[in-house]
């Protein structure tokens, strides 16, 4: 396993620092005593289909036992050394790990010695407490990703199922949002919650600024110009449907207001970079179809829809 | 270019979202107008403006701008910075004018 560096870190190499030994190493460890017999050696690891065993003397590690050790045993004229004790056929210079240590660290062991196992070292009492092999390494690493991975998910996910998981022939999601007349302070903010919503939900970026620009211009529009109206989003998993109402003067001419530069806002809202008479023909651009309803003194009714990309 | 590399090469003072700065910088729009910038700016601008009123943060988000600078050395009020908090938009001040700061984005290579 070769720790290549990118310029930017990936998700993997992030863990490798982020994991830490104990995490990922076995903590049943299959051990022998120094008196132990080579013999021994060839049983532990053909029945457990492993390649080496550390050998302790109490709770203290004193060497290690791997499979090439006992196919030197099997090499030998008369396979003499298999009834040999482990104490006088092992390594007695065992490489080790901490268990607070973080992959990244073994990765770069793995990689400089060869060795196919590190035992595994508590650092305060010194006593062995697991192993760890490259194989360990890579699914406690997978086990991770996956975790990561659902964590994120879940909750786009949870949300934009609720279209399908309730039992129907088609669900609509409807999100009611108050606008006040004249308060410039709060201008904008329902169609940022709306906006915010859209992202959970999981539609697309493209979906969501198209919707978010056209709302954002409908809530101006009954910012500046009426003492409150109301925003309705209807959701469909498909497109974003989206009405608003309210108790101001009407549009006098409305094929005149979808006119770019057509304004009646007065001076002072202009000053504040509103009514440039590009609210309207803006939110035609952006959305797929839009119709505007209005009657002098009774209010205006606009409703346009976002297809979702 | 970055919104830091821009900093480097010209006097601007970040007032908020001083750990967004590593943000790409796709070009440059520049104007008072909301829908305007609603209608042309694209993903990516940095905006200048002489705006200070906290829509320009509602603004800057529905188009995914990376930043606002203010030009005419004019000040943002309290909301703006609260907002721009919230949604992630880094607000930049400047002594100099929409036209200048416009110029010299446009030398330096934001284009």
């Amino acid at each position: 396993m070769k720790t290549v560096v990118h310029k930017a870190p990936s998700k993997t190499q992030e863990l490798t620092y982020e994991l830490k030994v104990k995490q990922v190493m076995r903590k049943k460890v299959i051990t022998l005593k120094p008196d132990s017999t080579m013999n021994e050696v060839r049983r532990i690891l053909r029945d457990n289909k492993i390649s080496g065993i550390p050998v302790v003397d109490g709770t203290r590690l004193v060497g290690i036992v791997t499979i090439e050790d006992l196919l030197i045993c099997l090499h030998e004229p008369e396979i003499k050394g298999i009834d040999e004790k482990v104490k006088n056929r092992m390594t007695k210079d065992v490489a080790t790990v901490y268990s607070d240590e973080p992959i990244v660290r073994v990765v770069g062991k793995f990689d400089k010695t060869g060795y196919g196992r590190f035992p595994v070292i508590d650092r305060a009492k010194k006593k062995l407490v697991g192993i760890i092999t490259k194989g360990d390494i890579i699914e406690g690493l997978l086990k991770k990703l996956e975790t990561d991975y659902h964590k994120e998910e879940n909750y786009t996910y949870s949300v934009s199922e609720i279209f399908k998981d309730l039992n129907s022939n088609g669900c609509i999601l409807t999100l009611i949002y108050k606008i006040k007349g004249g308060d410039f302070k709060k201008a904008g903010e329902q169609t940022s919650k709306l906006r915010k919503n859209l992202l959970k939900l999981g539609f697309s970026p493209e979906t969501i600024r198209k919707v978010a620009i056209s709302a954002f211009e409908a809530e101006m529009n009954i910012v500046i110009y009426t003492p409150e109206g109301e925003l309705i989003a209807k959701i469909y998993p498909d497109k974003i449907v989206i009405n608003t109402t309210d108790m101001g003067p009407g549009i006098p001419d409305v094929e005149e207001a979808m006119r770019p530069g057509y304004s009646t806002a007065p001076d002072w809202v202009r000053e504040l970079g509103f009514g440039a008479g590009m609210g309207l023909p803006n939110i035609k651009n952006y959305t797929d179809e839009m119709t505007l309803e209005s009657e002098a003194n009774k209010g205006t009714n606009l409703s346009f829809v976002v297809y979702a990309h | 270019m970055k919104i830091k590399d821009i900093l480097k090469k010209l006097d601007l003072q970040v007032i908020s979202g001083h750990e967004l700065l590593d943000r790409e910088v796709s070009g440059g729009y520049a104007g008072d107008l909301l829908s305007d910038v609603l209608a042309n700016a694209i993903k990516g601008n940095i905006w200048i403006t002489a705006q200070i009123h906290q829509n320009i943060i509602a603004v800057a988000s529905s188009k995914e701008l990376s930043g606002i600078i203010i030009a005419n050395n004019r000040k943002p009020e309290k909301e703006t910075l609260e907002k721009s908090k919230e949604e992630n938009i880094p607000v930049i001040t400047s002594n100099m004018l929409t036209y200048e700061i416009s110029g010299r984005l446009y030398e330096i290579g934001v284009r």
